[in-house]
């Protein structure tokens, strides 16, 4: 049998964040009833025509420069044409030969640690179809047009990725990106972010491709993989029986997981693209790349390094922090918290905060399902507590108890430590006090332990621990604990 | 007789409060009435609504409100659309369709008071030189009616020439309104493209559309165009260039040593290759008269001329096969009957609904845009508009206007190129250049042949239209031919 390599290059559509849509005024909101949001401009009534929203295209030169692209001087809008009912003018107003974005890159973190670049072929804009209809209707379908004129970037990825798992990675690192540009709000149950997968594979050493198949609409990252799963066996299966992959159009079905025929080369449309002469070229100069520029955030590439250079993360740390822009910020807000109290944040203070925010923060934000923005524990609140764990007022177990309680209350992290007396025993004598009482009243063990018995140390460990509700500190204790059972005493 | 009168001497009698516009728009109306029957220049007379928007102006008028249009009646192509006016491009597919919308010419001339009377028949989606391309039937030439008006503004043209109103408003793709301008006797001036807004003009070839005006005269002419034309932010192509004061320059007192003395005029040579010598003739007589005037004249030459006809129907149909797509009988327009399938739906109401040039363009636009041979066709013929376009701007670096028949032959008879589009479409040679090159142009009367009108074209370089308005002007100064009416409708 031999062994594959798999080709993917995927297709991202990002719906453009704009009020209003791609050519006409009508509003963009989701949700709202049927053809309420369709103005005559998105009808194609007879004598309309469109005129660009030169936000959408603002947002366009703004992922174009984030991925070190080039922003086209001149861009041209071109007509594909194809008749279906939700496309009411009977063709798409999308970019074909000209995109405004061309020739970038971005560079993913594969599971292994490994940096890998993806190069961006183009990025054009386009605008959205309406919706047909089929339930409900009996005998007839419905169009909603709501969605029709929508602004969309369609990215378009270099075939570079060689695993599924290396397609989500892109795709999520695409999703941050929009996100932290704030040009997508990155809903995928709305469709505000999808994606369609090419798919072909090759024996291994072989240069040129195989026929590849394209997955169409993937909106969640777990459908793309489980569609290129099944598509990546499905085509090795073909081509092993002895057959041969045709090149087609496929869905994917999330319900029984699989890749089915919606049409094959020969039955696709020719589009018969042309520039539209409705729309003058888009003329873009140095003043506004530059106006542009200046709006760029600080990007998650750039954000990461700062974290790993300034504060001393760990890649993956900076990485994870800054995976999303209110993560990040949520993150910097708490070592700001913590610079008032503590100076200067150290990498330890960094690190702590980091384990924290990525930990129980965020597992109680899964649990809770709710976003970074929407944190019931505000970073100020998350700093009292680590300022707690830094001087040693409480053990890093007692603060998890804590932070339970920061969680489900308004209370400070003082407030519940004192009311809860929760306080670390850091007075030797005291420590001392209950583990001489612990030896006496377990002299068997001892006599156990010292014959060589070692593991029975962590048994009196717990028992001072228990003795003490936990908050003896547990540096102190095991360090007199070892002189106490050595026989110091 | 109201209808002999010019838009200038019409308003002075408005603002004199010698006639009202309501009268002057039941006297319009009423020769609608009498005289459309045979001419079959109008598909929509608008009496109600034009008496109540006459009313409104003559209320503004009481007010001492002044204005070159207003109250003055005008008939519109109805390829524009008007706001709760039946708006049918002369197509089965838009019989049924009224527009919740003005076009912004519509908009500008409503509101400088104008008042719509009609809409005019035309060739169906302004595809024809004949004006028998019509779902309403031909409309017949008022000089004879066995002849065409030409196309696509026939029944604009018509109604101008047949005093239905002192001017019509018409589009020009590839000469719909200079090419009946001329095959009826009227003044008919296409600006330059961008001049004038596209929004609510019902679209055949973006590219080329253009709007603009039949009147008696190019002083009228140009009255009504100064309120048409200037920059809409709802069409992306428009131009954002200052509309002149056109009607202020044409009063200006001409200059010592004749009205056009400094003018050049270059006679395009291939213009007159062929062409019939008494037409040329008419022609030559026409340009001595801008000699006289104190123009000089130099033969110029666009080579590539030729190949504009090839070009205009690869480009034209490949953007009117794209344009008609949203005519699918599902959102407004024509619908089949009881269709089997979303397939059914599409084919009959487009087959039932189109006319057989339409969808012979169609076709022929959805051929050249297919893969394979889009290279072939489209490209090649947007590298002949480039070469023609370089050619017109080499004209111009030498002379100011440019000068020609209109047509190549004066009106023909109903039916007699019917059957053979190629020799119909060869009737638009002289006037497709100037939308190939998005130029303005005129047709001016100039005399007749065998009793049949003639028209001298002039096209100036872009936004030229007062020069092309001024030196049509100063001709009609000095000649009668514009002023001819025909026999029944003096």
């Amino acid at each position: 049998m031999a062994d594959w390599e798999v080709v993917i290059g995927l297709e991202i559509h990002a719906q453009l964040a704009t009020r209003s849509k791609i050519f006409s005024g009508a509003a963009t909101a989701y949700g709202a009833p049927p053809n309420s949001q369709a103005s005559l401009v998105d009808l194609a009534y007879p004598g309309m025509l469109p005129v660009l929203n030169a936000e959408a295209l603002r947002m366009a030169v703004k992922f174009g420069l984030a991925i070190g692209a080039t922003v086209a001087p001149r861009s041209v809008f071109a007509r594909k044409n194809y008749f279906y009912p939700d496309l009411p003018k009977g063709y798409q107003i999308s970019q074909y030969e000209l995109p405004v974005v061309s020739r970038g890159k971005l560079t993913v973190l594969l599971d292994d640690g490994t940096a890998k670049t993806i190069g961006i072929t183009r990025a054009h804009l386009e605008e959205d179809a309406g919706k047909s209809l089929h339930e409900g209707l009996a005998n007839a379908s419905g169009i909603d047009l709501n969605r029709a004129g929508t602004p969309l970037l369609e990215i378009v990825s270099e075939p570079d990725m060689r695993s599924a798992k290396e397609a989500v990675a892109y795709m999520k690192k695409v999703h941050t990106l929009v996100r932290y540009l704030e040009i997508c709000d990155g809903n995928m149950q709305e469709g505000s972010f999808r994606c369609d997968a090419n798919v072909s594979v090759r024996p291994r050493g072989q240069e040129k491709f195989g026929t590849r198949a394209e997955i169409k609409n993937l909106n969640s990252f777990r459908f793309v993989e489980k569609a290129i799963h099944y598509e990546v066996a499905r085509q090795i299966d073909v081509i092993e029986g002895g057959g041969k992959v045709v090149q087609e159009t496929r869905l994917y079905d999330s319900d029984k997981d699989e890749t089915r025929s919606m049409r094959s080369k020969e039955e696709a449309n020719d589009y018969r693209y042309f520039p539209d002469p409705d729309l003058l070229p888009v003329a873009i100069d140095a003043a506004f790349i530059a106006d542009v520029r200046a709006t760029l955030p600080e990007l998650p590439d750039e954000k990461a390094a700062r974290f790993e250079r300034e504060l001393g993360l760990s890649a993956y740390d900076a990485g994870v922090l800054s995976a999303s822009r209110e993560l990040g910020a949520y993150f910097e807000a708490v070592l700001a918290e913590l610079e008032k109290t503590l100076g200067k944040p150290v990498s330890a203070h960094a690190k702590l905060a980091a384990n924290w925010v990525m930990g129980e923060l965020s597992s109680a934000l899964n649990r809770d399902n709710l976003e970074i923005t929407r944190s019931h524990v505000t970073p100020a609140r998350l700093s009292g507590l680590l300022v707690r764990v830094v001087d040693a007022t409480i053990s890093g177990k007692i603060a998890k108890e804590v932070f339970e309680a920061l969680w489900s209350s308004a209370d400070s992290a003082d407030e519940i430590i004192d009311a809860r007396g929760l306080r670390q025993i850091t007075d030797g004598g005291a420590i001392e006090a209950v583990i001489d009482a612990v030896i006496a009243a377990n002299p068997k063990q001892l006599a156990d332990y010292r014959s060589g018995k070692d593991k029975l140390f962590g048994f009196f460990v717990g028992q001072v621990m228990k003795a003490t509700g936990g908050k003896a500190n547990p540096a102190q204790l095991n360090e007199l604990l070892k002189a106490k059972l050595s026989g110091g005493a | 007789m109201l209808h002999t009168l010019s838009i200038g001497e019409l308003a002075a009698l408005l603002e004199a409060r010698t006639t009202s516009s309501v009268e002057l728009t039941r006297h319009f109306l009423a020769r609608i009435e009498r005289l459309n029957p045979s001419l079959n220049a109008i598909i929509t007379p608008t009496a109600e609504a034009a008496l109540l928007a006459a009313a409104a102006a003559d209320r503004r008028l009481a007010a001492g409100e002044r204005g070159p249009l207003l109250g003055i009646p005008i008939i519109h192509k109805d390829i524009f659309c008007t706001d709760g006016v039946r708006t049918s491009c002369a197509s089965r597919m838009l019989d049924n369709f009224i527009a919740p919308y003005d076009a912004t010419v519509v908009a500008r001339l409503k509101s400088a008071g104008a008042v719509m009377v009609g809409k005019a028949n035309m060739d169906e989606f302004a595809m024809g030189s004949s004006n028998e391309n019509s779902y309403y039937g031909p409309v017949r030439n008022p000089w004879d009616t066995t002849k065409v008006p030409g196309g696509s503004s026939g029944g604009s043209a018509a109604a101008a020439a047949a005093r239905l109103a002192p001017c019509a408003t018409g589009t020009d793709t590839g000469g719909s309104i200079r090419q009946p301008a001329a095959l009826t006797g009227v003044t008919g001036i296409k600006p330059t493209y961008g001049r004038v807004s596209r929004y609510g003009i019902v679209a055949f070839a973006s590219s080329l559309d253009q709007a603009g005006v039949f009147a008696r005269s190019a002083a009228d002419a140009a009255a009504v165009l100064e309120v048409m034309a200037g920059f809409d932010p709802l069409d992306s192509t428009s131009v954002d260039v200052p509309v002149p004061n056109y009607s202020a320059e044409l009063a200006a007192p001409a200059s010592a040593g004749g009205p056009l003395k400094g003018l050049k005029i270059g006679i395009l040579r291939e213009f007159f290759d062929g062409l019939e010598p008494r037409n040329a003739a008419l022609i030559h007589a026409a340009l001595e008269v801008y000699t006289a005037l104190g123009a000089t004249t130099v033969e110029v030459s666009l080579p590539h001329l030729p190949l504009s006809v090839p070009a205009y129907y690869v480009v034209a149909s490949a953007e009117c096969s794209s344009n008609l797509s949203r005519f699918d009988g599902v959102r407004f327009g024509y619908r089949c009957e009881q269709p089997r399938d979303l397939l059914d739906l599409y084919k009959r109401s487009r087959g039932e609904g189109f006319g057989a040039e339409v969808k012979r363009r169609i076709m022929t636009g959805t051929y050249v845009l297919s893969a394979g041979y889009f290279d072939a066709y489209y490209l090649k013929a947007q590298k002949v508009r480039r070469l023609i376009s370089q050619d017109f701007r080499a004209a111009f670096s030498t002379v100011d206007l440019v000068a020609g028949p209109t047509t190549p032959t004066p009106a023909f008879s109903l039916g007699a190129k019917l059957e053979d589009p190629v020799t119909m479409y060869l009737n638009d040679i002289y006037t497709i250049g100037a939308n190939l090159a998005g130029l303005p142009g005129m047709s001016v009367p100039c005399g007749f042949i065998d009793g049949l009108p003639l028209g001298l074209q002039l096209i100036g370089p872009h936004f030229a239209e007062g020069k092309l308005l001024n030196a049509a002007h100063r001709y009609q100064e000095v000649t009668g031919w514009h002023r001819q009416t025909p026999r029944g409708y003096e």
